[in-house]
């Protein structure tokens, strides 16, 4: 069952509870109660979060996978530890689960490595789609560049759905890589991995996810998701900056070469060359960031306790009601209109630029994105140069919606529309 | 809600809303592009000088409303004085709106006066992510000079061959 859909269960989501645990919810916004709506940029963090990452640098700073001494022990214990309830989060094994930078650190090492490897000298082809975010477009365009190989993206339908059939029609033999978002950053959409996946294996191209903004939202699971490569961006999902997790299938990053080189990715080393170390430790050189897998190790026993069903209810409720309460507002135009939509409404007010919408809506104690997203194919695929975007989270409530919707009619009023 | 209206004065959305001197100049003696790349926000700034004064300024683009007001009230502005003044004015404007005190005079809302119309961005030193929306114009104003500058040199060295 996906978090999302209507559900035949009844568990209501208890907000009240959740929001007592992220104390940024406490903060006052220039003489307001902050209203976030920005968690698809980063999702605020519970106290349970910012306590593990305090617990690591106060009580444990040792290095892993290194030292004899007990501190380092206990931090290896630890982060394996996290790395295999981070493979159960995904379905995956802990073997085919590495520690990155982040999504976009995930998307470069797959790109330089499988990319590389599978499109050669040249003749090959990458496809994406028009809803990719730049971190899924660029890292392609650098291997594109190496290799001579050409990148289409396939289109999206008039209600943000991307078109499958000209997937279908499109891919060869010369496919090679498959890459698309599990969800769009800006018009929210699901896009049905599982098919993309079928179509790409195909035709013999790797299916690379950019999970993202999926991991949030939905449940993951990479084996009935099918992809070959899953990302998650640990700060979207409540645990700290600088840290990502990239899923990949055991056979081939066993057959992948490394991508960065540095100390705890190698077998030996002389001076002319080395030998590497199996995955996940041969794409992870250096110290890795382990205050950070601290912090995500309480975040997942955290998100173990929640009952996802129930959320994805009241997110979709919610998302549903910021939609049709601004696509009822006069000069209001909301974007998309997909199948499947989660976690964010993306609109455009006539007569202010976004960025005074965005600053109307601080200066109400509202925090929206406002901008290009990252995402300027699809901005000009939209024909507008920047959106408004309100995104969701576990401890959204009705009164954020209602604070949105006047922080618009505020701005409209500012600019006598 | 004041911040707001403070920042959002009667002038600047006027600017907003009917740009002047939004053209192109035929015959430059320069021209730059300035660009936000973390908003998108893009304006072409065209500037005429002779003999060290500006004779024509105008610009095209798009982007919210503070950096478009801006960049029309800089146009307002700047026109018949000289390269020299300008740079004093941008660099007064540049920290009023970054809520930084006058370099020169001691006293805010003398140098405020001694803005004229510009000191309605004042309200911009609330909203610092706004700064840079401010000054995008600005920005590309002094690079257009200086390519100007540049340009003139270049064809003085080419007659001197």
């Amino acid at each position: 069952m996906r978090v999302g859909e209507p559900a035949a269960g009844t568990a209501v989501w208890d907000g009240g509870r959740v929001r007592a645990e992220f104390p940024m919810l406490a903060r006052a916004l220039r003489g307001n109660p902050l209203v976030y709506l920005d968690s698809a940029a980063t999702a605020l963090k519970p106290q349970l979060m910012v306590d593990a990452v305090s617990e690591y640098y106060r009580h444990v700073s040792a290095n892993v996978a290194r030292g004899v001494h007990t501190p380092s022990q206990e931090a290896t214990e630890r982060f394996e530890d996290v790395r295999a309830a981070a493979a159960r989060f995904l379905g995956a094994t802990p073997g085919e689960t590495v520690f990155t930078g982040g999504t976009t650190a995930s998307l470069n090492l797959v790109a330089q490595t499988i990319g590389r490897q599978r499109l050669g000298k040249g003749g090959g082809e990458i496809l994406v789609s028009e809803l990719e975010h730049h971190s899924n477009l660029v890292p392609w365009q650098l291997v594109a560049q190496a290799t001579n190989a050409t990148i289409r993206a396939i289109p999206i339908d008039s209600s943000g759905d991307l078109d499958l059939d000209w997937l279908a029609r499109n891919r060869s033999g010369q496919t090679r890589v498959v890459a698309v978002c599990h969800v769009s950053n800006v018009l929210g959409t699901v896009n049905p991995v599982r098919r993309i996946a079928d179509l790409a294996h195909e035709v013999g191209a790797v299916c690379v996810v950019d999970g993202a903004q999926g991991a949030p939202h939905l449940p993951v699971d990479v084996v009935a998701l099918g992809c070959d490569f899953y990302t998650v961006s640990v700060h979207k999902l409540f645990g700290p900056t600088g840290l990502g997790l990239l899923y990949g299938r055991r056979a081939l990053l066993e057959a992948m070469p490394p991508w960065q080189g540095g100390g705890g990715m190698i077998g030996s080393v002389s001076i002319e060359r080395s030998t590497y170390a199996p995955p996940p430790a041969r794409f992870e050189a250096g110290t890795p960031p382990i205050g950070e897998v601290y912090g995500l190790g309480a975040v997942l026993e955290y998100l173990g306790a929640w009952d996802w069903e129930a959320l994805g209810r009241f997110e979709a409720g919610l998302v549903e009601r910021a939609r049709s309460e601004l696509a009822a507002m006069s000069g209001v135009t909301v974007f998309g209109a997909p199948q499947e939509r989660v976690g964010v409404v993306t609109f455009a007010v006539d007569g202010v630029h976004p960025h005074d919408v965005g600053t109307a809506l601080d200066a109400g104690g509202v925090c929206v994105r406002a901008g290009h997203h990252c995402a300027q194919p699809l901005m000009a695929k939209l024909g507008v140069p920047a959106t408004v975007r309100a995104s969701f989270g576990p401890y959204s409530i009705e009164e954020d919606v209602a604070a949105l919707v006047a922080g618009v009619r505020r701005a409209q009023k500012v600019f006598g529309q | 809600m004041s911040d707001l209206d403070d920042l959002y004065q009667t002038l600047i959305l006027d600017h907003n809303r009917a740009p002047r001197n939004f053209r192109q100049i035929g015959s430059p003696s320069g021209h730059a592009e300035g660009r936000n790349p973390l908003c998108g926000d893009t304006f072409d700034v065209w500037v005429s000088v002779a003999d060290g004064v500006v004779t024509d300024v105008a610009f095209l683009g798009q982007g919210c409303a503070i950096s478009k007001a801006s960049a029309s009230m800089m146009t307002t502005i700047i026109k018949g004085k000289p390269v020299e003044e300008v740079q004093h004015l941008f660099e007064r404007f540049r920290r009023m709106v970054t809520g930084r005190a006058p370099a020169d005079e001691g006293d805010k809302s003398a140098a405020r006066k001694s803005l004229g119309c510009l000191s309605a961005f004042a309200g911009v030193a609330a909203f610092p992510i706004r700064v840079k929306c401010a000054t995008l114009a600005w920005h590309a104003l002094m690079k257009a000079v200086d390519e100007g500058a540049e340009r003139a040199k270049g064809s003085v060295t080419k007659h001197a061959l």
